[in-house]
């Protein structure tokens, strides 16, 4: 017996129907990336936060030797190796500052877009010893929403897609619609396909309608292709959608699984990027964060967004979603149960 | 009749337990089989390998001669005890749903006139009572037009009226031509919808015939039934079950019973007098009561 479309398609329907009318559930997913949006919106554009983070190209770690400004307090200070690499990361907000001691004079770069920026630039010119010379900022600056939009709708189409199959699979399990399915001439591959296309379907309709809606009255750069963006957000939802899948596959318990997305979603909300920048941090934090196809999906996004990169040039970060969709895929559906027992 | 369903030796072990040891029997196309047992006694999971949805550390099932085939499901249908639809999705769409998992289905009219889903077909299938969401259940197990079709417990927590209108929806399938194989904790419902009826206990088929049959074979006796307190505290000749129904004498010798009784001035305005029920043969192999 092999796959059949119309047993597919009916259940897709299905799924999507469901969805569609739990509104509770519905509002939730329209709402959460709004509320986010504009509460960083909010947050970042007002007197920004205590601690800055000063990316510092030299030859040795910064001391107070080198210069007085490298012993304020609740400044981050860390060590670049590439200084045009650095400049990107000042006009994409991921440091407030950069210095550069790596010449005979010392230069710093600030993005007039950033108010931390420009409060860590009083820091350093009050903090006496040398003035360093001010650089003009290459490229269009950017404001932080710009870099933090697609990080709040990363997260929030992660959400969608870890629980909206993860946990509803679960569900479906434990109260018996799994088994009153496997009565029928339904596979589980056909299953399986189906709650992740009308996840994926769901997500990139309500993803798409939030971008567009935050676009029209905040209006980010966009230096790349549309479609290159809605390529890779599909990909990425499918690779986050495989990752519920498994967690699915064989929990019997709503408490369970629930638990086991945590564990997924919390460190992978945090570390990926979605929000904040994980340069200084340490280099484990730094490798763990490369295992989450979050992190992937947050930099190619940027990456063709802010700077015009293309699909094809994305091998990497492609390569690790497509990767991670087809091991969770393969192992969600060779361990898939209907039943609890 | 053909043979439509037959379990050969059919055995089932889980780590620490033996559900199923070695039971066989074959349900013969058109008549409704009733499987009957105390909890524990191992029918779920007899029924469970019957339909293919578990499958048995020994023995075979045969469907129409032949091992279960890929397309077992497609001649099948089952209503589960305890199961959960779609949420959000009427009973219509329910219908459409399940109706478009199989190659061939009934017409969605046939199955709300014959299971009367027209009062209550585009609600929520969160919002019916008990008696609807078994018709409902039973609505997608016809949509396939099954030539089988497994009840498991179908009554189970409907109110009396709701199980009668059940009864008489059974009725209907089974004067339809259909095979049944029903599962139930009423021994009122084996009696009125069983062509045959099987008992297991502690994993074993221990009695299978027509409910007439094995009835006769297993009671020779007559029941009398009085008040309890009306025989309690005194010796009789014969013995006498108290329960909280009451008091009850199994006899061959109804006269010399009746005898002693009107000697020992015991009040028979109260008495009644019935043939052996499937409840008490179901006590007599299996010392439980199936009900409790």
């Amino acid at each position: 017996m092999g796959f059949s479309f119309q047993r597919f398609r009916a259940a897709t329907i299905a799924r999507s129907i469901e969805f569609l009318r739990d509104r509770s559930a519905l509002a939730w997913n329209l709402m959460f990336p709004v509320l986010m949006v504009v509460g960083f919106a909010a947050i970042f554009s007002g007197p920004g936060q205590p601690v800055f983070k000063v990316a510092v190209v030299a030859s040795a770690e910064p001391t107070t030797e080198m210069h007085p400004f490298f012993g304020t307090p609740h400044v981050q200070f860390y060590r670049e190796p590439e200084l045009e690499a650095a400049k990107r990361k000042v006009a994409r907000h991921r440091v407030d500052l950069l210095l550069d001691f790596s010449g005979d004079k010392p230069r710093y770069w600030t993005n007039p877009e950033s108010p931390k920026g420009e409060l860590v630039e009083k820091l350093l010119l009050g903090s006496g010893g040398v003035a360093p010379e001010k650089q003009q900022a290459t490229g269009k600056p950017i404001r932080y929403v710009d870099w933090a939009v697609p990080g709040i709708l990363g997260v929030n189409l992660m959400f969608s897609c870890l629980w909206g199959v993860g946990y509803v699979i679960v569900r479906y399990r434990k109260s018996g619609h799994l088994k009153r399915l496997n009565a029928t001439p339904l596979r589980a591959l056909e299953f399986v396909s189906a709650q992740i296309v009308s996840r994926l379907a769901l997500v990139m309709t309500t993803t798409t309608m939030m971008f567009v809606g935050c676009n029209l009255f905040m209006h980010f750069p966009m230096e790349g292709s549309y479609i290159d963006l809605f390529i890779l957000t599909l990909i990425g939802s499918l690779s986050l959608t495989s990752m519920g899948l498994l967690v699915a596959a064989r929990v019997g318990s709503e408490e369970i699984s629930g638990g086991l997305l945590n564990v997924i979603s919390s460190p992978m909300m945090i570390l990926s990027g979605a929000f904040f920048s994980l340069d200084g941090s340490p280099r484990w934090v730094q490798g763990l964060a490369e295992i989450f196809p979050l992190t992937h999906m947050l930099a190619a996004a940027r990456s063709i967004m802010l700077d015009g990169t293309r699909l094809i040039d994305l091998g990497y970060p492609l390569l690790i979603l497509v990767g991670t969709t087809v091991v969770c895929m393969s192992f969600g559906s060779l361990l898939f149960k209907w039943t609890q027992d | 009749m053909p043979v439509l369903l037959e379990a050969r030796d059919l055995v089932k072990h889980y780590p620490k337990v033996k559900a199923v040891d070695g039971v066989s029997f074959d349900v013969a196309q058109g008549i409704c089989f009733g499987l009957l047992g105390p909890n524990g006694a191992g029918k779920s999971t007899t029924i469970e390998m019957l339909e293919g949805l578990s499958k048995p550390t020994g023995g075979q099932v045969m469907f129409r001669g032949a091992p279960l085939g890929a397309d077992y499901r497609d001649h099948i249908g089952i209503q589960f005890q305890t199961t959960a639809l779609q949420d959000f999705l009427t009973v219509r769409e329910n219908l459409t749903f399940f109706g478009a998992l199989y190659p061939a289905r009934r017409s969605m009219d046939e199955i709300i006139e014959r299971c009367n889903l027209g009062d209550f077909l585009d609600r929520d299938t969160r919002k019916l009572s008990g008696g609807q969401r078994q018709r409902a259940l039973l609505g997608i197990a016809l949509i396939n037009d099954p030539e089988l079709l497994f009840l498991d417990e179908p009554t189970t927590g409907l109110d009396p009226q709701a199980r009668r209108n059940f009864w008489e929806l059974i009725g209907d399938i089974k004067r339809a031509g259909k095979t049944l194989l029903l599962t139930t904790h009423y021994m009122e419902e084996a009696y009125a919808l069983c062509d045959e009826i099987g008992i297991m206990d502690h994993g074993h088929l221990i009695a299978r015939g027509t409910p007439k049959a094995l009835l006769a074979q297993h009671f020779d006796e007559k029941v009398l039934e009085l008040p309890s307190s009306l025989l309690a505290g005194r010796e009789w000749s014969f013995p006498v079950h108290h329960s909280e129904a009451g008091a009850e004498i199994r006899t061959r010798s109804v006269n010399s019973v009746l005898s002693e009784l009107l000697g020992a001035g015991v009040d028979l305005t109260q008495l009644h007098q019935r043939p052996p029920s499937l409840d008490d043969l179901f006590l007599e192999l299996t010392g439980k009561d199936e009900r409790s």
